[in-house]
């Protein structure tokens, strides 16, 4: 995945962040410019892109219906799935998702799943038999550093902007109606990420800084403040001590991020 | 299908299958069970039954995929199809390949790998039976395999899961708490190191329900990691009396 940084440019980014400093100009803390766009894909029932610095990543929901799963017949189902497109980054290559683009789908996926983002019982047609099934699909289009949060912001984005069609059932066949109604949404999780680098923890790593970093923690924070999904990833660790400091950083983050966007 | 139980803890704060809250299954480990592999180690913890091997260090298949500077680390975390109540496809599920990911990342912190230039080491994870917290058992066990094939290592790596059921911290969550609880937090650390090398989440926590799982969970950790350095040991008395016997 990662590609080659020069010794210098490590070293760069390491005394940088020393001082409270980036290679981009941000300080330790801030997060890149968030642009979000939501209903560009006119086919698709929900979308939304998003820009986070030059990182982008556009994310299709499609609603269709299907059946529920066995162990919960009143529930609509939810799928995320991950694709790295190769024309985001030269270091992606076509073919079936790696470990990589599945852990950003099951990562994305457990933030909105935890947080109970969908209404999911409101998406049961007929108990045990017909659901709703809401696909959301990550699409990246450009690599340039933390593709998680960026998704997950556009994950939740485009779930926002999903309009289902109206229905009824004629004889146990769901008949499409004319207009629309809002998907039921409940809650509205934000992801960030930190990257450790040297010890120094820093908010929104940009890809440079990602190649670098030892490891990598991701926290996602409901509308109540509360945590529900984490990951930690990377070939470092964390200390007991840097894991709660991290933390404390992510809900600070977080809840700025809730009044920008006035989630 | 289980009927849903309807409280997970009862009046006198025990639990479905008796524990109290910080109250580990019980744990047996075992070191150096398979001939044919470098390092090995079995672990049952609780109904867990895992098995773990390494074989390395040697030569990388493909051989594009070496590293000029370090020792490649690969890991594989396979279910096998009668491990679980309804039978798994015997195909890497999406969940496997993340987690065979999150293993490696959560060993690598813990191996020398600058040790061995060009080489690999492949640790090959097999559940035979789950019961809720494999991923953790399976590191646990994995370490000990990579320590058993000799492996150059800072420190075992040991994990162990806290959750939240009902509206009680616990310690090492089994399949039905971590089903229908509403958190899980496994965590894998070294011990010496205080580096805490996976963390996961999911579910709801408050921010202080969290920082006590995550203290909860190392405590057991610490436990766990007794029992680890003892099986260990066991394993090389055992190789000591067979070479005294023989001279």
């Amino acid at each position: 995945m990662s590609s080659l940084v020069t010794r210098v440019r490590i070293k760069q980014i390491e005394q940088l962040i020393e001082k409270g400093k980036r290679l981009d100009g941000r300080g330790v803390s801030d997060y890149r410019e968030i642009k979000i766009e939501q209903g560009l894909i006119e086919r698709a029932e929900g979308s939304a892109r998003v820009l986070l610095g030059k990182t982008e990543v556009l994310v299709g929901v499609k609603v269709e219906t299907g059946t529920p799963f066995p162990d919960t017949p009143n529930e609509g189902v939810l799928t995320v799935n991950a694709e790295l497109v190769p024309l985001a980054s030269p270091n992606f290559e076509p073919g079936p998702p790696d470990e990589n683009s599945i852990e950003l789908a099951r990562i994305v996926d457990r933030g909105i799943r935890e947080s109970k983002v969908i209404d999911t019982e409101k998406l049961c047609i007929e108990p045990g038999k017909k659901v709703f099934i809401v696909f959301v699909d990550i699409y990246v289009l450009n690599h340039d550093g933390n593709l998680i949060d960026a998704s997950a912001l556009a994950a939740v984005s485009a779930l926002m902007n999903t309009k289902m069609s109206n229905y009824e059932i004629e004889d146990g066949e769901v008949k499409i109606k004319q207009g629309y109604t809002q998907l039921p949404m409940k809650n509205h999780p934000i992801t960030v990420t930190l990257g450790k680098i040297n010890n120094k923890l820093i908010v929104d790593p940009w890809l440079e800084e990602e190649q670098v970093m030892d490891s990598r923690l991701s926290i996602a924070i409901n509308d109540e403040g509360n945590i529900c999904a984490i990951q930690k990833g990377c070939s470092g660790y964390f200390t007991q001590q840097q894991i709660l400091e991290g933390l404390k950083m992510i809900q600070e983050k977080a809840a700025e991020l809730r009044k920008k966007l006035d989630w | 299908m289980n009927e849903k139980p309807e409280k997970l803890i009862d009046k006198k704060g025990c639990r479905l299958d008796g524990r109290k809250a910080d109250e580990l299954r019980p744990i047996k480990i075992e070191v150096g069970i398979l001939s044919n592999a470098d390092g090995s180690a079995y672990i049952e913890h609780g109904k867990n039954k895992i098995l773990a091997a390494a074989f390395g260090p040697r030569e990388m298949h493909p051989k594009h995929l070496s590293l000029p500077d370090r020792m490649v680390l690969r890991c594989r975390y396979h279910m096998a199809p009668f491990s679980v109540q309804e039978r798994k496809s015997p195909a890497p599920s999406r969940r496997e390949i993340e987690l065979s990911k999150v293993i490696r990342e959560s060993l690598e912190p813990s191996v020398f790998v600058e040790y061995y230039p060009r080489t690999g080491v492949d640790v090959f994870i097999e559940v035979l039976q789950a019961d809720g917290g494999t991923r953790c058992a399976a590191i646990t066990a994995a370490s000990l395999a990579l320590a058993d094939a000799g492996i150059p290592m800072r420190d075992l790596v040991v994990a162990c899961a806290a959750g939240k059921v009902d509206d009680t911290v616990v310690l090492d969550l089994f399949d039905t708490e971590d089903k229908v609880g509403t958190a899980d937090v496994p965590v894998a650390f070294m011990p010496n190191l205080n580096a805490v090398t996976l963390l996961q989440m999911d579910g709801n926590l408050a921010p202080e329900e969290f920082e006590k799982a995550l203290n909860m969970a190392i405590e057991g950790c610490r436990k766990i990691y007794e029992m680890q350095k003892e099986a260990l040991k066991t394993k090389y008395m055992l190789v000591k009396q067979e070479e005294e016997v023989e001279e």
